[in-house]
């Protein structure tokens, strides 16, 4: 079978290219220039897929995006599928593979359907809720069943191999749809020198006009296309985007716009390319020209393949050179409709009748099929279809409009293609993105866009206007107030001449009436991709769901993903009409991106895989990763966690690395900690306020630690300040922290504090850290630097400057680890020397590099806390035990101070930080454990503190952790227990947090 | 009420189902009820609910502006869980997730309420922490909980990429077994129709333009449709909590944000439970449409307008793709926002006011779908006595006067 | 996305470039201490949160760095003024005269 339903000639296509592709298995040729829809009619194919809920066969209706059926999954190998593709839009190419969604064993024989026709009637909307409740037990049983028919297509199981980007764009004019109005509106604008761009969702140009019967200046519409894209292309500030879908109207005109770069060339995009690219626009001017789509009528059996729409079977017959099929009866309301009638009898087929629910129709088009013998029955319709898997009949009918009856018995007409028009609507979805809602015009049945804030401008059908001298007439208009609006002078050019013609007005029909009730006529499809029934409609309304939001979500109408661009303005006259209301005051649901689908790729651009998110180095990162370091994620920071030698495992290497800083001496990268410049004569001022404690006494050269508070008295942050010079101070923050308390000082001073002369500098990046821990770290510090180190020439809490391994350094003496320690600051460029210079003189004492792990360890030892993880924003200073750093008496109320005196932060029973020891001394607790006073007591369990850190101490030969205890300062000596969740206990007291050397003798040595 | 069951449904097939009867009437307002609950979203109609079937108060009417279940109830991911870590909160999620056992048949509606399973992962070392201590407080609450280690993960959640040259390599991850999903449209509907079969009056499209006050009490509610009289009012209008608090006269501690959510087109099942990362910032299902339903994290600006900004959609779909790198070819379908109210804790405000006999239940932020049959049940039991139920009263407004805040960011820190 | 008009970089930028911080003009009491537990609590948790006109602080994180204030509309999300720290709004409820529901309010 070869290309059967293919027009000896015409069409758009390129005869001299022909293309195979597989569908279901089997092999077809099409054209270039097909649609795959385009090639599958051409081939005869009539099965495309089977319905969701009822398995009854489907075939294509449409030609372009409004396509409900042609839903079908693409791909040869496994990492190319793409599912629920749209064979409308997708553009053929050799090779493509593509089969349907559903259907077993196959589309064209499915047991399903025999299942739908008997359980069918089971199935009205909602049926889920009214059933499979009982028993309760089995509702994830019946719900596996559900969940096997769920779905159309399948994701791939292997990772896309394409890359997708994004462009961020401004223009003046932003034009969307690229049919008679858009052109005309482009065409004005970019004349006017406005920078334009003009997408459209098609492979070509053109629109409405690329298969219109309709001349421009008397020649055809196609030549004047041409005419105007070579204008365009010729205009240096006007970018053309063919396969480009504006999917969603943002704020502030801010649009999106879904191009597809390849899709037309294989299902892999070529080697280097992006497949897909999001225009990410902001345009001063929008001009919405995105035209409007056909209505069908609601009929009985409307859904069997060979049922389409009038429109779509014009632009098969005109743009592809397909007719799918022979014998056409056409069904409509509509002068427009007529188009069909001529392009099927200019292609050598026949029109077997016409049945045109008007009384009197006498328009041109109309006259124009009359005198070439067509048979038009007036007042009547095509009441139900017949035929097994493909049409073969039409029961025609004449209906009485008004009481929306079936008035004659009608005759059945033996045809293979019935089209209907039941008139347009036009595509308003990008119009009321931002909640503009639509307006209902009863003259041309149709909404039309509301009102809108935006700075746009609707022109053509989407505005509501038909006539193709009216559409251009109306794209001129609209691009010349654009352009005008952009600021732009406007040039006007000279408007093509269109024919005149006599047109008559539509009259108002939906559904089709039939013999008998809605409820008991053969199906009439509102919905055809989610199923949705006339009669689904009608059980709605008469079951309550009176609001059209009700309706849609009882029926599942429009939730597809064609978004019921076919079906919605039927389901809501249908339902009006069920009420006894009117459209106008049904109203219609709002629309929301997406237009049409979009990649989850093309939305998330370049930034997945190694660009999803920065990551964080030290200056001294390579030599972690010589050294074979794990990491741990600390932010975006990547933090050597422990250093393994060979054969060990994280306790072993942390052991030995706590050993070597307590005996002799480790080396901790502490690039992390984020570094605050702050400069001015109130900076110290400023520092009295922000922290809980007073910084008014520190002199230059001192250093000291901080705690900060939220206004609620909660801590957020902790490092230590060193004073520079007497209005220069630099701070540290926690790793995780820098970002946040930048932030936090910047909006104090810039919102409250103004008068405050000071100034924040983040310097994170600009020092590298390198921290000396143990008691050789004096010792060998000595042997790369010019700095005193005497222990009174060079005290704790102060800090030096000098050169450290020959550059110059900042060194501060403190300690996170309760042992003789200096950190080491360099400007980060020079410090993987110096740390190596350093390394490399600290053989003779065993230097031992170590992680956060080991110095997570060391610092608990000491009962030093970590924010964030002895904290969580729920603590106050007091309840760490760190009332020795709350400032009293400071003159000036700090921020935190009044949060923290509010009545629930004075209980005394509040949770406090203590420390734990377990009663088996080789128990660790686990991080995170709930801790009880009474451990036989019943589910739910009082609760009264947990475990916050938790290890073991080679150090201490003992396990220890720190945890937060209700009232727990005043039980130190008490008993705790920690439930776990394997059922077993452990069993600790409460002692103070300090573990090792609570005088701190070591660090002051 | 018309029963509805398997049987029913063969039954009514035979008539073409012209024999179904109204969910709910279309009643004209008394003049004055017991109680009147203003917003019909999910909370709302089942506060009626509960408070006509289990506090006997019947003289009810619920007054929403639109239709029933039109907020949030319309807009939500659909997410039951109850494994929040303090105590207050996890009781009152938990006294939910047991209503919702059983809320098909309570109901007669099935409310495909689906427990397929919560998975929170962790990314990071703290995170582990967290989670370790999360699930353990969970357990002693009696609210089922278990921490996985990645190997798990792995073993239990298909195509989830737990290798470790991801951005953030995942170390374990919480369940919650008994969390899963439900038909979010239908909760309000069964409801709704389970309400007005007990007498409660449901009057759509009727805004409350004011409060009508005596003596420091609130008597009634000016609407739309003129003025109902009440005995109490409770107000449970999610997003628009701030504005009916405007008009009552007070303000309250909420800020109303957009958040938004996204589904894809149906695929065949591929996602079988629920899976969350704060640390990539972005949760996925899968509705038994087939439709992959994701969220995130809300827009930092205060908004009333239903939608958000697109660069959080971006963010969204780039955690998702870092967690699923085979969904990349998958086509979004549809986003969408609603309007959620947080307050400064992310735990609700279910409270008495400054206005006597008006009772506001709001600040739900993102957590409101998954407690709405606790929510209606507890609020219900403080309507109808005048006294907040033990479950609410650590819910109350003096909180932020206090400072005994109930603090759940950790819980609640991607939206859901 | 919003596209925001940055008062001290004198151009219209991108929402990426910013973010929001919440409700404006709320300066901190000048004497936190003799505030009641109420008073404080109004002052770090209490917001208007309207529905319509917002007066709000964004700072411009990727841009200057400096806070500002924005008059924005919070359903249509039109923002009618950016202005300096320490100016007053020009447009206000008042001013745009949103009446109707809004300030209908209590009616006894």
């Amino acid at each position: 079978m070869s290309q059967v339903n293919r027009l000896p000639k015409g069409g758009r296509v390129d005869r001299s290219q022909p293309l195979t592709f597989t569908f279901n298995g089997e092999n077809y040729q099409g054209f270039a220039g097909d649609t795959l829809a385009a090639a599958l009619l051409a081939n005869g194919v009539d099965i495309v897929g089977r319905s969701f809920k009822y398995s009854r066969p489907r075939g294509i209706v449409a030609a372009g995006a409004e396509e409900p059926n042609a839903v079908l999954q693409i791909g040869s190998t496994e990492s190319a599928q793409v599912p629920n593709v749209r064979a409308t839009q997708q553009a053929l190419y050799a090779g493509l593979v593509a089969s349907s969604t559903n259907g077993w064993p196959n589309v064209k024989n499915d047991v399903m359907g025999i299942l739908g026709k008997v359980g069918g009637g089971m199935m009205p909307p909602g049926f889920y809720y009214k059933t499979f409740m009982y028993p309760q037990n089995l509702w994830l049983t019946y719900e596996k069943y559900i969940r096997k028919a769920a779905g159309l297509g399948r994701a791939p199981l292997e990772v896309d191999p394409d890359i997708y980007d994004h462009l961020n764009q401004h223009c003046d004019v932003l034009v969307i749809g690229a049919g008679p109005a858009g052109l005309a509106a482009a065409l004005v604008a970019g004349r006017s020198g406005a920078r334009v761009i003009l997408a459209d969702e098609q492979e070509e140009f053109g629109g409405s006009l690329l298969d219109t019967r309709e001349t421009l200046d008397g020649k055809p519409a196609t030549e004047w296309v041409a005419k105007v894209i070579a204008e365009l292309e010729k205009m240096p500030e006007v970018t053309l985007l063919p396969r480009a879908t504006v999917n969603g109207y943002h704020d502030h005109n801010f649009l999106t716009i879904h191009q597809r770069l390849t899709d037309h060339l294989g299902e892999i995009a070529p080697r280097g390319q992006a497949r897909h690219r999001v225009h990410r626009v902001r345009a001063k001017r929008v001009v919405l020209a995105a035209g409007a789509h056909e209505r069908p009528l609601v009929y009985s059996n409307n859904d069997l393949p060979g049922n389409m729409l009038a429109g779509a079977v014009s632009t098969y017959v005109n743009r592809y050179g397909v007719a799918p099929g022979r014998q056409l009866v056409l069904s409509t309301n509509n002068d427009y409709a007529y188009r069909v009638v001529l392009d099927w009898l200019d292609a050598g087929q026949q029109v077997v009748a016409v049945a045109d629910a008007r009384s009197n129709p006498r328009g041109a088009w109309v006259e124009e099929a009359r005198a070439r013998g067509v048979r038009v029955l007036t007042g009547s319709a095509v009441v139900e279809a017949r035929g097994n898997k493909r049409v073969s009949g039409a029961r025609i009918c004449a209906i009485d409009l008004k009481n929306h009856k079936v008035t004659s018995s009608g005759e059945l007409v033996e045809c293979d293609l019935i089209v209907s028009s039941g008139g347009y609507s036009p595509v308003v979805h990008l119009a009321s993105h931002l909640g503009g809602k639509p307006t209902w015009r009863e003259d041309i049945l149709a909404f039309i866009p509301g009102e809108g804030f935006q700075k746009r401008h609707c022109a053509g059908a989407v505005n509501g206007v038909f006539g193709l001298g009216d559409v251009l007439a109306d794209g001129f208009e609209a691009g010349a107030k654009a352009a005008a609006g952009a600021g732009c002078k406007v040039v006007e050019g000279s408007m093509p001449k269109t024919e005149k013609r006599k047109e008559e007005a539509a009259v108002a029909l939906f559904q089709v009436p039939h013999e008998k009730s809605t409820s008991r006529a053969p199906k009439q499809f509102v919905d055809l991709q989610n199923d949705v029934t006339s009669a689904g409609i009608e059980l709605a309304t008469r079951e309550g769901f009176e609001s059209v939001e009700h309706v849609k979500r009882y029926t599942a109408l429009g939730f597809g993903t064609d978004q019921g661009k076919l079906g919605n303005i039927n389901g809501l006259a249908i339902a009006a009409k069920s009420m006894g209301i009117s459209i106008a005051e049904m109203g219609t649901t709002m629309f929301r991106p997406n237009y049409t689908p979009v990649t989850f790729g093309a939305v998330a651009g370049r930034h997945c895989g190694p660009l999803f998110e920065p990551k964080r180095y030290t200056a001294m990162h390579r030599w972690h990763l010589e050294q074979g370091a794990e990491f741990e994620d600390v932010g975006q920071w990547k933090r050597p966690w422990y250093f393994p030698k060979r054969g060990e495992d994280m306790h072993a290497a942390v052991a030995r690395e706590c050993k070597a800083v307590r005996d002799s001496v480790g080396i901790l990268d502490a690039s992390t900690l984020g570094k605050i410049d702050i400069q001015g004569p109130d900076a110290r001022e400023f520092l009295n306020r922000v922290y809980t404690n007073a910084w008014t006494k520190l002199d230059v050269g001192k250093a000291r630690y901080g705690l900060m508070c939220k206004e609620d008295g909660m801590v957020f942050d902790d490092g230590v300040t060193a004073c520079v010079g007497e209005n220069h101070f630099i701070m540290t923050t926690t790793t995780g922290g820098a970002a946040r308390v930048m932030e936090w000082l910047e909006i104090y001073h810039q919102t409250e504090w103004p008068e405050l002369k000071v100034y924040f500098t983040s310097v994170t990046d600009h020092w590298a850290t390198m921290t000396l821990s143990g008691p050789n770290s004096r010792k060998l510090l000595a042997e790369v630097t010019d700095i005193d180190l005497d222990k009174d020439a060079f005290p704790f809490m102060t800090w030096k400057e000098g050169l450290v391994g020959g550059v110059p350094a900042r060194v501060f003496r403190i300690s996170f680890t309760g042992e003789l320690s200096y950190e080491v600051n360099v400007q980060a460029d020079y410090a993987l020397g110096v740390w190596e210079k350093i390394v490399e003189a600290g053989k003779k004492y065993n230097l031992t590099p170590y992680g956060t792990e080991t110095m997570h360890v060391l610092r608990a030892e000491k009962g030093f806390i970590i924010i964030g993880q002895d904290t969580d924003g729920s603590v106050t200073p007091d309840d760490l035990n760190m009332g020795w750093c709350v400032g009293r008496n400071k003159p000036f109320s700090w921020i935190g101070w009044r949060g923290m005196n509010r009545e629930d932060c004075l209980r005394e029973d509040r949770k406090q930080l203590v420390g734990l020891k377990p009663i088996d001394p080789n128990k660790v607790l686990p991080e995170g454990a709930q801790l009880v006073f009474d451990p036989k007591q019943s589910i739910p369990m009082k609760m009264v503190g947990h475990v916050t850190s938790s290890y073991m101490s080679s150090t201490m030969g003992y396990s220890f952790a720190m945890a937060v205890v209700k009232g727990g300062l005043k039980r130190i000596g008490e008993r705790v227990f920690a439930p776990l969740t394997d059922g077993s206990v452990i069993e600790a007291e409460i002692c103070s947090s300090v573990f090792y050397d609570p005088k701190g003798d070591r660090q002051h040595v | 009420m018309q029963q509805y069951s398997g049987f029913g449904l063969f039954k009514h097939s035979l008539s073409h189902h012209e024999n179904w009867q109204r969910m709910w009437r279309n009643p004209t307002p008394k003049p004055v009820y017991d109680v009147i609950i203003v917003g019909g979203g999910g909370h709302g109609l089942a506060t009626a609910y509960y408070l006509a079937k289990e506090f006997g108060v019947k003289n009810v009417a619920v007054v929403e502006k639109g239709w029933l279940g039109g907020g949030n109830t319309a807009r939500n991911t659909t997410i039951v869980r109850s494994n929040y870590l303090w105590d207050e909160a996890a009781h009152l999620y938990e006294h939910a997730m047991k209503l919702w056992e059983g809320l098909s048949q309570d109901l007669n509606y099935n409310v495909m309420f689906s427990q397929r399973g919560v998975y929170n992962l962790c990314h990071t070392l703290q995170d582990m922490r967290d989670s370790a201590r999360r699930v353990n407080a969970n357990r002693l609450n009696g609210v089922d909980g278990e921490l996985l280690d990645a190997r798990q993960v792995a073993e239990e959640i298909p195509y989830l990429d737990c290798s470790k040259n991801t951005r953030y390599p995942i170390m374990g991850s919480t369940v919650q077994r008994r969390g899963g999903v439900a038909r979010h449209d239908a909760v309000a509907w069964g409801y709704a129709r389970a309400a007005d079969a007990l007498g409660v009056d449901l009057l759509q499209n009727t805004e409350v333009i004011g409060f009508r006050k005596q003596d420091g009490a609130v008597i009634g509610v000016e609407t739309t449709r003129g003025f109902i009289g009440a005995k109490r009012v409770g107000v449970v209008t999610a997003g628009n909590s701030g504005h009916m608090a405007k008009l009552a006269g007070f303000r309250l501690p909420l800020e109303s944000h957009p958040l938004q959510a996204l589904v894809s087109e149906p695929i065949k099942p591929i996602i079988h439970s629920v899976i969350m990362s704060n640390a990539v910032h972005g949760y996925i299902s899968q509705s038994d449409k087939g439709d992959l339903v994701i969220g995130a994290g809300i827009d930092g600006y205060n908004g009333y307008g239903q939608r958000g900004s697109y660069p959080t959609i971006e963010h969204t779909l780039q955690a998702i793709v870092e967690m699923f790198p085979i969904l990349s070819r998958v086509r979004m379908n549809r986003q969408w926002g609603g309007i959620v109210d947080t307050t400064p804790d992310a735990c609700p405000i279910i409270s008495k006011t400054p206005v006597k006999n008006l009772f506001f239940n709001c600040g739900w932020g993102t957590g409101g779908f998954k407690a709405t049959p606790g929510s209606g049940h507890v609020f219900a039991a403080s309507l109808a006595r005048g006294e907040m139920h033990p479950l609410a009263k650590p819910f109350s407004i003096d909180r932020f006067h206090t400072g005994a805040l109930i603090d759940e960011h950790g819980a609640a820190a991607v939206a859901h | 996305m919003l596209h925001i008009f940055c008062p001290h970089c004198g151009e219209l930028r991108s929402e990426e470039e910013f973010h929001a911080k919440g409700q404006a003009h709320i300066p901190r009491p000048l004497e936190p201490n003799a505030c009641t537990d109420e008073e404080w609590g109004d002052y770090i948790f209490f917001r208007d949160n309207p529905r319509g006109i917002h007066h709000e602080l964004w700072v411009h994180a990727a841009g200057c760095r400096k806070y500002f204030n924005a008059t924005r509309h919070t359903v249509s999300y039109e923002i009618l003024e950016t202005y300096r720290i320490g100016e007053k709004p020009t447009v206000t409820e008042a001013t745009v005269g949103e009446k109707k529901a809004t300030t209908a309010g209590v009616t006894a």
